[in-house]
């Protein structure tokens, strides 16, 4: 018979059992939402990065070792960003609509989110190169990175804006448009998906169909905006 | 099922092949998106038969972005002396950029005549 601690350290260096674990910690975080009543500071997302970040700690296992087995369900994103395109077809009629209220919708919201967060973080003594890493926080991930790298910022720095800066819009969007009243799926949706990219866009599709297409569309052309003007609002504070 | 799969990584597939061949500034899997919105445009039939496997993928978008987030409370040292800082100005410029962008689509829909409210 194999010793436990031999099939720990078979298990633990292959992607089997992180893959599996990631799935569990996502499975328990669906869960605690559901029990929760659907209260959105009870975000999936949320509760599976902290237990799986709590059991990494635990048993001293190195994030690259992680990702290993993780790397199958991050590799998803790709195939979930083209998919979108079935979304953006079936609400391809509101769309043609509301091409005035996205426009102004994205402008207004995507100039809020870099200029009052570089104000912010300048305001409070943040300068240099973890400003330029700020500006681009609410778009997609691999588009932040480009845009960061070209202002000088740091890369690593800049992913992690993004994913808290997603966080932090999946977990108080809906409790801010309600307060704001706001019962438009279509705004709703759009607001988030400009703010809080990918993560705000799954929460979206959590709660409505329409709202998550939106989202979906004003995440992609945030990505564009910020590209085109994340260098002139950097460049007011510096 | 296998099929539309495949269609949609062939998609990201031309994506990437695209964004990488003209250098943009966009990254592969939106190209896939738009190439893969214009096919479905162009050829309605495609449409009925990818869009459930699309909606599956969908509806479990947040599990996607679990290992990236591990990483970020693995790294958070990252934010360093200017963490409370960089957290604020998340915040806030979070909940005023949906409350500002919400609040231009709803009045920019109702000048417009376009509500909404047949479309909630």
């Amino acid at each position: 018979m194999t010793e436990l601690p031999e099939i720990w350290s078979y298990l633990r260096e292959g992607p089997l059992l992180w893959l599996t674990a990631t799935l569990v910690a996502y499975l328990i975080g669906d869960a605690a939402y559901r029990l929760s009543r659907d209260n959105p500071l009870v975000n999936p997302v949320l509760v599976a990065m902290l237990l799986l970040a709590a059991l990494l700690w635990v048993t001293s296992t190195p994030y690259g070792t992680y990702f290993e087995g993780a790397q199958f369900v991050h590799f998803m994103l790709g195939p979930a960003t083209v998919a979108l395109a079935g979304p953006l077809y079936s609400n391809l009629h509101h769309m043609r609509r509301t091409l005035i209220p996205m426009a102004g919708a994205l402008l207004v919201g995507s100039g809020t989110a870099i200029l009052s967060a570089l104000w912010i973080a300048d305001a409070m003594g943040v300068g240099g190169a973890t400003l330029a890493s700020l500006a681009p926080k609410s778009t997609t991930a691999p588009v932040a990175i480009g845009i960061a790298e070209q202002l000088g910022g740091l890369p690593t720095l800049t992913a992690t804006l993004v994913i808290l800066t997603g966080i932090i819009g999946a977990v108080v969007v809906t409790p801010l448009m309600n307060a704001l009243r706001i019962t438009d799926w279509r705004a709703r949706g759009f607001a988030v998906g400009t703010a809080a990219h990918g993560i705000g866009t799954a929460r979206a599709f959590q709660v409505n169909q329409t709202a998550g297409a939106f989202a979906g569309i004003g995440m992609g052309f945030n990505a564009l905006l910020t590209a085109l003007i994340a260098p002139y609002v950097l460049a007011l504070f510096q | 099922m296998i099929l539309n799969i495949a269609v949609i990584l062939g998609f990201q597939l031309a994506g990437e092949v695209i964004a990488r061949a003209l250098a943009l500034p966009v990254p592969g899997p939106v190209i896939g998106m738009a190439l893969l919105l214009g096919a479905f445009l162009l050829r309605p039939a495609l449409a009925e038969r990818v869009l459930p496997t699309a909606r599956g993928v969908l509806q479990h978008l947040s599990l996607l972005f679990v290992p990236a987030g591990v990483g970020v409370i693995s790294h958070a040292e990252a934010l360093g002396q200017s963490g409370p800082a960089l957290l604020l100005a998340l915040v806030a410029s979070t909940v005023l950029a949906l409350a500002a962008g919400a609040l231009t689509f709803v009045a920019l829909a109702r000048l417009t005549g376009n509500d909404g409210e047949d479309s909630a």
